[in-house]
Order: C-alpha cells, then sequence, then structure tokens
C-alpha cells in the first residue's frame, strides 16, 4: 500500500478501528468496575444503627459509565495508533507529514494579552457595568480569590515547573506567611506594608531551613517530606493555643488604605475621598494589591528563567546526574527555587491574613496543597498563561458547582461535594493525556546557532 | 511499670497494623521506585468495605460469637479481593501508562489517584456523617497483672486476634516472597527489570501481582482496625498512610522485616509519645520522626544504602 501510494504522492489513510475489540475492552472494564464499585456503591449503612440501604440505580449507573468512558479511550488510542502509523508510511514514502500545532500553542501567544487586561480590568469593568453593589460578590468572591491561586500557583510554578521539585506542603509557607503577618501585627502592632515583607522572609528562612537538609532527597521522598512538614506546621498551629489561637483562630488587623480604615466612619476612606461608602472601595483595593503582588511573582520568574540560575532549575528538572557531572551545585540551586517559591507563599498568605480578618488553622490544610498543585498541573507544568486558566476553571468551576444545585435530584447529593473528587480525577487525567503540560513541543531557552523546536515527548528526563 | 505495659500491647497492636500497611509501600517502593500515594485510601477502603460487609452479615445472622466469626471471615475474602482488584486497577489505569514517563508523572498521578478514591468514598459512603461506627466487635479481654495502687494491665482479646492475624499473614506472605517462583521473579524484577525481562520473566504480571498482594495486606490492616477501633472514616486513609510509610522508611524501605520492624516501632512511639509527653502532638512526632530519619539515615534499620544509576 505505502509503494503505489507513494508512486501517486498520496499520504496513506489510516485504518479502520477495531470495533468488536473496543467492545470487549469495555465490556471487561464493566465487569472489573461492578466487582470494585458493588459494595462501595451499592450498599451503604446509615445512622447510629447501621440501616443496610441498596442502591442499585447508580451503582448501575456507574458500571455503564465506566463501560463508555473504556470504549471511548479504546477507540481513540486505535485512531492514534492508526494515525501515526499512516504517518510512519508517509515518511518511508517521503511524504512531508502536516504540522501539527495544538489549540493551546496556537493561542498562548494571544491568550497572554488577552488575560493580562482582562485582569488588569475585571473590578473596573464590573463596577461599571453592574454597579458597586452587585460587583462586591464578584470581586470578593471570583477575582480576589482566583487572583490568590494565581499567585500562588505561580510560586509553586518555580518549585514544581521550573526546578521540577514535589512540594505537597506549598500551604504551610502560606500559613507561615499569614500567621507571620497576624502575630506581628497582634504582638507588635505592624501594619500590613510592614508585615509583608517580613511574612516573604519568614517563609523564605523556613522554606531554606526545610530544604537545607531534606533537597538532596529523591523525588519521591522529598514530596512525602515536604507533606508531612506541612501537616507539622497545620498541627502547630492547631495546637499551640496560647500563640496562634488554636482551631479558635486568631485575628488579623483588615486592610487599611494607607493608615485609612474601610469603614463608614468619619475617618473612612469613603469620608475623606467624598465617596459613598461602598463595601467595593475594599475589594478593588484588595484586588489590586493581589494583582500587583501577583505580577510581582510573574515578571520575577520571567527574569530569573533568563538568569543563570534559572536555565540551572530548568537544567536540574530535566537531568540531575548531568547537572552533577558538569559541576552544578545542586543544593543551592534547589534550595533557591525552593526559598524563592516560599517567598512568594509568604507573601500570598499575608495578603490572606489582611484579607480574611481572622485566620484558623482549617485554612491551611492538606487540601489546600492539593488545590494548588492542581492549579500547576492542570495549568500545564510550567506555562504561566496555563495557571491563569486552571486557576479560573478550577475556581470558577467550583462556584459553578456550588451554584448547581438543580443537578441535585440526578447525582443524589450537593454537586459541590464532587468538586475535590473532580480535582483528583483530573490530575491522574492529566498526566496520562498530556505529562509534560499543554504545550506538546518546547522551545529551548538556551541554544545553540538555531532554535529548534523538541518534541515534548522526546525530552526524556533522568532520575534524581 | 504497670502503665508501660500496658501501653506497649497496645503500641505493639497499633504497630502491626501500620507493618501491615507498610508492606504494600515498601514491596512498590523496592520495584518500581515510586511512593503509592493512593496505599493508604487503598487501606481506607479495606476497612470501609468490612464495614459494610460486617454489617450486612450481622443484620442477616445476628451477633453470636458464631457470626461475628463468620463475618470477619467474609470481612477478610471479600475485602482481600476487592481491595487487590481496585489496586490492580489503579496501576494498570494510573501507574502503568506513566512507567517511561517524566519522574513527577507517576507520583502526581498517584497524589491525584488518592484524592480521587478518598473523596470518592466521601461522596458515596459519608454523605451524612463523617463516620460510620459498629459495636465492639471483640470484647473479651484477660487480666496479666495488677499493680499496687490497682492499676490493672488487661490482654484484650482483639488485641490477641490482631497480633495473631498479623503473625498468621506475615508467615505465609514469607512463603510466598522467599519460596515461590513469584517472590523470586519479583525479587529479580527489584534488582533489575531490564535484565529480569531478558531472562522471561513478565515484569508487568510480576508488577501487578506486587500491586494487588500489598493491597490484600492493606485489606487485612483495614479489618483490624475496624475490629480495634470500631469506627472508620473516609479520612483514615491519610495520616495512618503517612504513618505506615514512615515506618517503611524508619525499617528500611525495600525491606520486608524492616517494615515490620518499623510499623511496630511507629506504633509503639506513637502509643508511648501520646501517654507520656502529650496527646496533642502525637502526629508531630510521627512526622517528625520521618524527617529525621530521612535526613538522618535514609537507608533505614535494615535497608541498604541507596546505589544512584544513570
Amino acid at each position: 500500500m505505502s509503494a503505489s501510494s507513494s508512486e501517486m504522492m498520496t499520504a496513506n489513510v489510516p485504518k479502520g478501528v477495531n470495533w468488536s475489540y473496543a467492545f470487549k475492552e469495555a465490556f471487561t472494564t464493566a465487569v472489573i468496575a461492578l466487582a470494585l464499585l458493588c459494595l462501595l456503591l451499592g450498599v451503604t449503612t446509615e445512622g447510629g444503627q447501621n440501616i443496610l440501604i441498596f442502591k442499585p440505580a447508580r451503582l448501575a449507573f456507574a458500571v455503564f459509565l465506566a463501560f463508555v468512558v473504556r470504549f471511548l479511550v479504546v477507540v481513540q488510542k486505535e485512531r492514534k495508533a492508526a494515525r501515526l502509523e499512516a504517518e510512519r508510511l508517509d515518511a518511508v514514502a517521503g511524504i512531508q507529514p502536516k504540522k501539527r500545532r495544538n489549540w493551546f500553542e496556537r493561542a498562548e501567544p494571544y491568550l497572554q494579552p488577552v488575560l493580562f487586561f482582562l485582569m488588569a480590568f475585571f473590578p473596573i469593568v464590573l463596577v461599571t457595568t453592574l454597579g458597586g453593589q452587585a460587583s462586591t460578590k464578584w470581586v470578593d468572591n471570583y477575582g480576589i480569590v482566583i487572583m490568590i491561586y494565581i499567585m500562588l500557583g505561580w510560586g509553586l510554578n518555580i518549585v514544581v515547573g521550573l526546578a521540577g521539585l514535589l512540594d505537597l506542603g506549598y500551604v504551610a509557607f502560606y500559613a507561615i506567611g499569614s500567621y507571620t503577618y497576624a502575630l506581628l501585627a497582634q504582638y507588635y502592632g505592624f501594619s500590613f506594608w510592614m508585615a509583608l515583607p517580613v511574612a516573604g522572609v519568614m517563609a523564605a528562612l523556613w522554606g531554606i531551613m526545610l530544604g537545607f537538609p531534606v533537597l538532596r532527597l529523591r523525588g519521591d521522598y522529598l514530596a512525602v517530606v515536604t507533606l508531612a512538614f506541612g501537616e507539622i506546621i497545620r498541627s502547630v498551629a492547631v495546637n499551640w493555643k496560647d500563640f496562634t489561637g488554636g482551631s479558635a483562630g486568631i485575628s488579623a488587623p483588615k486592610i487599611t488604605f494607607f493608615g485609612i480604615p474601610f469603614n463608614a466612619s468619619d475617618e473612612g476612606f469613603a469620608a475623606k475621598f467624598g465617596l459613598e461608602f461602598l463595601p467595593i472601595h475594599r475589594s478593588i483595593f484588595l484586588y489590586y494589591i493581589i494583582f500587583g503582588l501577583a505580577i510581582l511573582t510573574a515578571v520575577v520568574t520571567l527574569k530569573l528563567k533568563k538568569l543563570p540560575i534559572g536555565r540551572a532549575w530548568e537544567a536540574l528538572r530535566e537531568d540531575e546526574i548531568a547537572c552533577k557531572s558538569l559541576g552544578l551545585n545542586t543544593r543551592n540551586t534547589k534550595l533557591t527555587a525552593f526559598a524563592i517559591g516560599a517567598m512568594f507563599g509568604g507573601f500570598a498568605g499575608a495578603f490572606f491574613g489582611a484579607r480574611q480578618g481572622f485566620l484558623t488553622p482549617e485554612s491551611f490544610s492538606f487540601e489546600e496543597s492539593v488545590l494548588i498543585l492542581a492549579t500547576v498541573v492542570f495549568g500545564g507544568m510550567g506555562s504561566l498563561v496555563g495557571v491563569v486558566l486552571a486557576a479560573i476553571v478550577l475556581n470558577g468551576g467550583s462556584e459553578l458547582l456550588r451554584e448547581a444545585t438543580f443537578l441535585e435530584p440526578y447525582i443524589g447529593s450537593d454537586p459541590n461535594r464532587y468538586r475535590l473528587f473532580v480535582v483528583g480525577v483530573g490530575m491522574v487525567v492529566m498526566m496520562l493525556w498530556k505529562p509534560r503540560g499543554l504545550i506538546s513541543t518546547r522551545t529551548p531557552t538556551v541554544f545553540l546557532n538555531e532554535r529548534k523546536a523538541v518534541s515534548g515527548s522526546l525530552v526524556k528526563e533522568g532520575h534524581g | 511499670m504497670e502503665v508501660f505495659v500496658q501501653q506497649l500491647i497496645n503500641g505493639i497492636t497499633l504497630g502491626s497494623v501500620y507493618g501491615l500497611i507498610a508492606i504494600g509501600y515498601t514491596m512498590v517502593f523496592g520495584i518500581i521506585g515510586m511512593v503509592n500515594f493512593a496505599h493508604g485510601e487503598v487501606f481506607m477502603i479495606g476497612a470501609v468495605i468490612s464495614l459494610i460487609i460486617y454489617v450486612m452479615v450481622t443484620t442477616v445472622i445476628g451477633v453470636s460469637a458464631g457470626a461475628i466469626f463468620f463475618a470477619l471471615m467474609m470481612c477478610l475474602v471479600i475485602g482481600i479481593l476487592t481491595t487487590s482488584i481496585l489496586n490492580w486497577a489503579i496501576e494498570k489505569v494510573a501507574y502503568r501508562p506513566l512507567r517511561g514517563s517524566f519522574r513527577l508523572a507517576p507520583l502526581i498521578s498517584a497524589l491525584g489517584m488518592s484524592y480521587a478514591l478518598k473523596n470518592f468514598v466521601n461522596i458515596y459512603q459519608f454523605e451524612r456523617s463523617s463516620n460510620k461506627s459498629v459495636p465492639s466487635i471483640i470484647t473479651g479481654n484477660i487480666p496479666i497483672m495488677t499493680s499496687s495502687d490497682g492499676f490493672e494491665v488487661v490482654l484484650n482479646d482483639k488485641n490477641i486476634l490482631i497480633v495473631l492475624v498479623t503473625v498468621v499473614l506475615l508467615t505465609i506472605f514469607w512463603y510466598l516472597v522467599q519460596k515461590t517462583s513469584l517472590g523470586r521473579a519479583q525479587r529479580a524484577c527489584e534488582q533489575d527489570r531490564k535484565m529480569a525481562s531478558l531472562l522471561g520473566i513478565d515484569v508487568d504480571r510480576t508488577i501487578a501481582i506486587t500491586f494487588a498482594i500489598g493491597a490484600a495486606l492493606a485489606a487485612v490492616a483495614g479489618v483490624l482496625y475496624l475490629v480495634y477501633y470500631s469506627t472508620v472514616s473516609y479520612n483514615d486513609g491519610t495520616v495512618p498512610g503517612i504513618k505506615a510509610f514512615t515506618a517503611a522508611v524508619l525499617g528500611g524501605i525495600g525491606s520486608l522485616p524492616g517494615a515490620v520492624l518499623g510499623g511496630l516501632l511507629i506504633g509503639i512511639i506513637e502509643i508511648m509519645w501520646s501517654n507520656y509527653v502529650s496527646s496533642d502532638y502525637k502526629d508531630v512526632a510521627v512526622f517528625a520522626i520521618l524527617i529525621v530519619v530521612l535526613i538522618m539515615m535514609p537507608q533505614g534499620i535494615l535497608g541498604k544504602p541507596e546505589v544512584e544509576k544513570v
């Protein structure tokens, strides 16, 4: 076939799908799903008396879902294999394959300015269209929360995306930043702007203290140790009641406009500037602070990427042993990534304290670490634009789920309970589908003579 | 002294459970060099399934001694079967396709899997309350010594059962790994996967069986956990999971006797710490041990020092 098509110089047609194979695979999967889920889904106990309740409907639905998903996956896999085979035959016959770039790569150059302007003018656009009252909820619940996640995602991106160190306790640095602000304000009367740099420095110091001994560990160990560190910090915040207020929490002073409080009094922001008092003033001010901090994170990341240290991070991520052999001080390189990442976590933490006005250890659970990591993973590790999109989708999506109460009769419980489940599944799917992120080719930052894109699948990493 | 003995008994019991979970971590790490973050969740699912089976059996045939024995046997058999299939499926879906991928991929996948499983169980089994409990399953006890001020040291029947089951299982397991061809294949894959496959060992199958065996032991740990505490929560996979991982690291990751030894040590340390120092900080103590062990002696007590291969 390849010979005849090369004579005519037409591309090879991919083979069709083997449907019976796909059905068989899907059927097997459904049987396994039935065996696995018959107790976990089909039966549940309720109340102190443990009354048994049988739920065959949801079991049947899940098994059916397993069947459909497996079927689609097999079909997709077969199609891809057939297409690759056809392309290989084309290459043998001397036909140039068409260049493929996925939608994300094509969109990325345009997304960057679009997203920037969207973020920069988000509150202004809202206030002018919706008015001061109605937009408070949007700026507060969506804008600020999403910006916090963007900032945390960008901070963690330095550690995970650039240096390739899996940090499962990033929330610890966030917590350290928050508590630094709250405690400094409580015991020494620090204002937000005074406490902000201290919070960053404290987080970075803790990052160094933790990182110094543990960064020579392998990736897996590092992940577990950082996880344990996060739990230790949270546990200390819960149990050291005299100092941190324990699980009852600690109050942190709310943000002021350089000393002018945002309240309805005569000394308040609105009165001083001759405006009508609206809570939106505070929200907008907060939004621009976190926006500025996030942009600072992004600018520092982009600048550092071009410096030798940034190059060293990327090299380290790709192959640690090669780096060592070339005389790179891997410990110090990792440490700087860890400390800088932690510092931005600390900044975000201080901001969080000033926004909430009240801190409890609840806010710094392992769950948060996973959500921040998910932002980086979904964004395609290493991509700043990706993190923004992921933060919007994750938080916007979860807010949508919270509103989607109409789904309740169909899925049997509060849709928002599915949020974390979906995040977990999403992380697995992302790894299976595009482990190196949404960008399938990589342009090296340093190159010899000519800039050549390297296919993501060709970049293989050594074990560190 | 009497208090110490009593705490030691409790520590050994808890440690047996940790040891059983730790074996799953250590075996998987030994053979493919990754931390299976979802293993704690597999253990938790084992415990939840046991609870459901226990309730089903006891509602049908009552709570006589024979019925409880039958219920626990059912828990063991069905629990082992279900979690083995589960871990086998997890490996096939989430880890196997990533074996040649970059090094963070399996870790992130495992983390996502652990998170998905935990929340799946939360959504479908813990809709109304965050934990389920059954009346104490085994209640008898044997007093063994009494102190002068009347403190009585007792050996609970459930402690005996837990230690007994652990010992029996470990014997079977040891035989499996040391004396059968499956065990030889496992150890061969541990040493050199490529060479093993050249010599005709089905590496994929061996790895899958390793996952299944680890899950079976975790299921047994789940049944024993239910017997010991009579209560299960969807959150019970995470912290015991990290503690069992700590046990595996402390004993020397990759070493099977090390996992059991580490489990016992962690169990005893945890109980002693909460009794003599502060029960608030018992988790902190265990996590701190993890960090200190990894820094001071990453090879653990019985492990071999790791050699970095290019």
